[in-house]
């Protein structure tokens, strides 16, 4: 019945079932060592006796400059995030261009320089790098690769397998701000209000937070797919249900009337400078006093807890009272309406 | 001449329906010996006598069969004289094969209500009377055989009197096993909100009726579920209950307490009078007649209203005959329906001011069904109580299937042999609770019919919650494209095995080509198909909020007729435009998240919304259910619309029809007439289309089939037409035409391609 030939559809991207069946058959099942094992965001690794995070993330977005960032500050953000949310202090980053021909090379000069500025603010140092050409059409603009290694912060210990019933779940502000302000720009949307993505680099917020708190047991970005597939993953990896409240999930007005219009559901968004905090019930109100404090997450919100049952499941309570399974998408949203 | 001695072996629904309380008497009657017994495939007798007796008693048991049996196949084999002296009714034997089929629940029958309602007997105004003839079955049964200790009635031991009738074959509650008594069975509990006991005994009906008459709202525990009740001629309350419920205006069904006060609101006709009595009791969608005077806000703007009759000895106590009450599920908005009592006092305790609550546990969930009748037969909407677990009968023999059904109005299908057990239904998936009730509904019914499936059959749709459950099970795969499901369900019911030109009108299904499919002209068998025909494609801007928006697609197509002068146009839609508008235009031209749809229900909300009839709906079909109101039923005029055939297919595009109605309506026509011209169009085009392809294949079996054949006045236009130019049209006559008859056509079409 299914003879035609396995190809790669766009939807192996997209951050859902199809991308996590493609690394976990192809990726994982090739390169399988202990430290891919464990699925983080970044490896962490243990070098003599220094610990370290390791990442890496290639960025091609479209368009390359939008509202609140460019590729360049996605780059440098998205990196360091992903070691963050390994329990890691960033130090250092490596910067692979692969440039299109005919690039006006000042935007390549834009790019670096908002490179530059985000990696200071992040207190990281870019360090090597690369540069390839292709020929017209072979890349569209600009692709960027970074790499970055961190120091595992000690106190630290940011594992799904410490996820437990009856912790509560916390994300540190709006959703859907990236998502939105990029597909506005690239296509040209006029939108009611402006909404300027949240790219943003996290590892400030994170090491105060984990000094603080070595309770919080999983750290987590939701960037493609967004929180509903974030929390997927999660509640897969740590064999526990979650229940989110909706009405406590924070969403801007602006974001929710643009995802009404449009027909997006905010929660399969991506986020570029959000993170999800899973910690024990007691510290909750600490996370949140230490999140405030940080304009990042100024607006951090308890949004559900974990369960016990159903493992692996996410649900959503909805606002008239209802209880929404949330489901990992296999690829784009299609109507499952008749 | 001498004695002979036979085995006679008996398959069907032969349990619980009385089968060998006959059977005993017919054998004393014959002067035959032996015994009668329960098995797990049916019911065996051991039976001697003289041949020209037996004969006449094989005869008869076919002949005279209980009226709730269903006889599936009956063999007759010889054996050896065992010298019987008399005839006994044997204990059940719990056997490896289960193969048995279960009965369908059953309201209470004639006999049961008199003794109901005569002071005399001693069961007068117990709600739970029962016996061979009527009861809850399918709600009740834990495991099989049928027998009481894996009912939950199991908790009841039976008092001497009941069980007497229990022992004595002669007795009408000879083995009835919900048999219960004041004494011994459970009992009807009157609570407040809080779950605090107001009353108990048999007073608690009265007293229910009269927090109904004051205006309350009240959780009833019945049969499969609870029922959320209301006085259905006031005003406030049914408005007081569709708050609380969540529920803005689809309609609500309405339990008279006679024939006769059913009559004085809505025609009845003969074939809807013997739907109402059956013992399945329905929801029939009747016709409301002049004397209708029911609130308004039941069945708002509807000529229609669902109604049913009491079915449950307690309906019978808590509804005068002269009452008539919404009855609707118990649920908040797109939950299922709650049958646990702690769940349902969680759940309904913000809605019910009082709970009426028994101690007879309802082991499975069922919804009550819904019927309409057409063309003087039932045509099912939603297929549940009352007629689930009975097979639909397949024309041979398949592998056993699990056929995992659809995403909305989810059932699902289980195949054995020549038969396909449709599940009650289960409902929206993407709801967590009828998720879990799904997961958990499969197993049972698969344990209670014993089916080990070989394959699972699903909906090509990746993103259907079942289509991700059936890819969990670990069995081979089968998946069915949305459309040839539907098709093949009504061959399946009928018999066919086709090729057979099949109409699936439907709102959207996933179809191989990425798009959304759902007004198709297939050529199909049950194993393949091939699309001869389809409507246009449509843009849906935002997908599927454009379902829930039907201005999306109108103000599209004006666009699309009008470029960008179309605001200049006097029409209903470009006075109702919400703010924002064209960023969704934007989209759509864009075609951000704006896929392809060729369902048919789309170009009925397209034309609700350009007759300004509604542009956002609160319920599914809401928009096409309107714009059938304004039709009014009548025969409308036929539109112009296209029909051209694109390398081999045919592609009808309504686009001129849409042109057409809005030039009427800025002359000035009226609404009514352009929704009747609309039905006419349609149903004008499809047969139009229909005849082309069966003039190149010579196929004369037209199957009609999905959501959108809800519509009659599109169904009965569709079928008048083709019966003119000497086409077959089948119907559905089993199954529902909507998504809630999808995993039969699965199962059919997963089990012919694995033979
Ligand atoms: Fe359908
Ligand atoms: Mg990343
Ligand atoms: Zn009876
Ligand atoms: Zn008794």
């Amino acid at each position: 019945m299914h003879d035609q030939e396995e190809r790669i559809l766009l939807g192996h991207g997209s951050g859902g079932r199809l991308s996590h069946d493609l690394i976990e058959n192809i990726m994982v099942a090739a390169f399988a060592n202990p430290a891919l094992a464990e699925l983080h965001d970044g490896a962490r690794l243990g070098i003599g006796g220094t610990k370290l995070a390791f990442a890496t993330d290639s960025y091609v977005v479209k368009p390359r400059f939008f509202p609140g960032g460019d590729i360049g500050k996605l780059a440098v953000c998205g990196t360091v995030n992903d070691l963050a949310m390994c329990g890691a202090a960033p130090l250092y980053l490596s910067a692979g261009f692969i440039l299109e021909e005919g690039l006006p090379v000042d935007e390549l000069r834009r790019i670096v320089a908002s490179m530059s500025t985000m990696a200071q603010t992040a207190g990281v140092a870019i360090v090597t790098g690369d540069t390839k050409v292709v020929e017209k059409g072979a890349v569209d603009g600009i692709y960027i690769n970074t790499a970055g290694i961190g120091a595992l912060l000690p106190q630290a210990d940011i594992t799904a397998k410490r996820v437990k019933p009856d912790q509560v779940v916390i994300v540190s502000g709006y959703l859907g701000d990236h998502a939105i302000a990029v597909m506005g720009e690239r296509h040209g949307l006029t939108l009611p209000q402006q909404i300027i993505s949240d790219c943003a680099p996290l590892n400030k917020l994170i090491q105060t937070l984990l000094a603080a708190v070595p309770a919080v047991s999983m750290l987590r970005d939701p960037t493609r797919g967004g929180l509903a597939t974030t929390l997927n993953e999660i509640a897969a990896d740590a064999g526990v249900g979650i229940l989110l409240d909706e009405s406590a999930i924070p969403v801007r007005p602006e974001v929710q009337a643009v995802c009404e219009l449009l027909g997006f559901d905010p929660l399969y968004l991506a986020n570029e400078g959000k993170v999800v905090v899973f910690v024990e019930r007691e510290y909750s109100k600490k996370v949140l006093t230490i999140m405030r404090q940080y304009p990042v997450s100024n607006a951090a919100r308890i949004i559900g807890t974990v369960t016990a049952k159903p493992a692996g499941q996410v649900a959503l309570r909805t606002t008239i009272g209802g209880l929404r399974l949330l489901d990992m998408l296999t690829g784009e949203q299609l109507p499952r309406i008749c | 001449m001498s004695d002979r001695g036979v085995r006679i072996q008996i398959t069907g629904i032969v349990q619980g329906v009385g089968f060998r309380p006959f059977v005993y008497n017919l054998a004393r009657q014959y002067g035959i010996t032996g015994w009668v017994s329960n098995n797990a495939t049916g019911v065996t007798i051991a039976a001697e006598g003289n041949p020209a007796a037996l004969t006449g008693f094989v005869k008869d048991i076919t002949r005279q069969a209980p009226p709730l049996a269903a006889i599936d196949s009956l063999t007759v084999k010889e054996c050896r004289l065992q010298g019987y002296t008399d005839f006994q009714i044997r204990a059940s034997v719990a056997g490896s094969v289960k193969t048995v089929l279960i009965s369908p629940d059953v309201a209470t029958c004639p006999r049961c209500r008199e003794e109901l309602l005569n002071p005399a007997d001693r069961r007068y105004r117990y709600p739970f009377i029962n016996c061979t003839d009527c009861g809850p079955r399918f709600t009740i049964i834990k495991d099989i055989p049928y027998d009481r200790p894996l009912t939950t009635m199991r908790n009841f031991a039976m008092c001497p009197a009941c069980q007497a009738e229990y022992d004595n074959p002669a007795d009408r509650r000879f083995h009835a096993q919900p048999n219960a008594c004041p004494d011994c069975g459970p009992v009807y509990r009157l609570l407040d909100k809080a779950g605090t006991p107001v009353e108990a005994g048999q007073d608690v009906f009265d007293l229910a009726r009269e927090q109904i008459a004051a205006g309350r709202i009240l959780a009833i525990k019945g049969i499969g579920g609870y029922h959320l009740a209301v006085n259905a001629r006031d005003q406030s309350a049914v408005a007081r209950l569709r708050a609380r419920k969540v529920r803005e205006d689809k309609p609500f069904a309405v339990m008279a307490g006679s024939l006769a006060i059913c009559k004085s609101q809505c025609a009845v006709s003969a074939v809807e009078e013997q739907l109402l009595t059956s013992p399945a009791r329905p929801i029939v969608l009747l016709t409301k007649n002049e004397g209708y005077n029911l609130a308004d806000s039941i069945a708002p703007g509807n000529p229609c209203l669902g109604v049913m009759l009491p079915y449950a000895p307690a309906h019978i106590l808590l509804l005068a005959p002269a009452n008539m009450w919404v009855m609707t599920s118990g649920n908040v908005s797109d939950e299922p329906i709650a049958y646990q009592d702690e769940d349902a006092l969680a759940r309904l305790g913000a809605i019910a001011d009082y709970f009426l609550v028994h101690n007879r546990e309802i082991y499975c969930r069922a919804d009550d069904s819904v019927v309409r009748v057409v063309f003087n037969k039932p045509y099912y909407l939603r297929r549940s109580r009352g007629y689930v677990p009975a097979p639909v009968s397949l024309a041979r023999e398949l592998p056993s299937v699990l056929a995992v059904g659809g995403e909305l109005k989810n059932t699902f299908c289980l195949t054995r042999g020549r038969q396909a057990f449709l599940s009650a239904h289960i409902g929206d998936l993407e709801n967590m609770p009828t998720y879990q009730s799904y997961v958990a509904a499969i197993a049972h019914l698969q344990k209670l019919l014993a089916i080990e499936p070989q394959v699972v059959a699903c909906d090509q749709h990746p993103e259907y919650l079942s289509t991700k459950f059936a890819q969990e099970t670990g069995l081979p795969i089968v998946s069915v494209q949305h459309h040839h499901a539907h098709i093949a369900a009504v061959m399946a019911e009928h018999q066919l095995t086709g090729p057979v030109i099949g109409l699936a009108f439907d709102g959207t299904g996933y179809g191989p080509d990425g798009a959304l499919w759902g007004g198709e002209f297939l050529v199909a068998d049950l194993r393949e198909y091939r699309r001869a025909g389809h409507l246009a494609y449509l843009p849906l801007p935002g997908g599927a909020q454009a379902v829930r928006q039907p201005w999306r697609i109108a103000v599209c197509l004006l666009k699309e007729l009008y470029g960008e002068s179309f605001l200049d146009h006097a029409l209903p839609l470009t006075a109702q435009l919400p703010a924002n508008w064209q960023l969704v235009v934007t989209a759509a031209e864009k075609k951000i998240n704006t896929p392809r749809a060729s369902g048919a229900g789309r170009l009925f909300d397209a034309a609700a919304a350009l007759l300004g009839i509604r542009q956002s709906i609160h319920y599914e079909g809401q928009a096409a259910i309107e714009l059938e109101m304004a039709a009014q039923g009548r025969v409308g005029r036929i539109l112009a619309y296209d029909l051209t055939a694109v390398a081999g297919t045919w592609i009808l595009d309504f686009k001129p029809v849409f042109a057409g109605l809005c030039q009427a309506m800025e002359q000035g026509a009226a609404v009514p007439q352009l929704a009747a011209d609309f039905h006419t169009t349609l149903a004008a085009a499809a047969c139009e289309l229909t005849r082309k392809i069966s003039k190149a294949t010579g196929i004369k079996e037209i199957v009609l089939s999905g959501g959108v054949f809800q519509n009659m006045t599109l169904l009965t236009q569709v079928i008048r037409m083709l019966a003119q130019h000497k086409l077959v049209p089948y119907l559905h006559r089993q199954t529902p035409p909507n998504d809630g008859g999808l995993a039969l056509g699965q199962a059919v079409i997963a089990g012919e391609r694995s033979r």
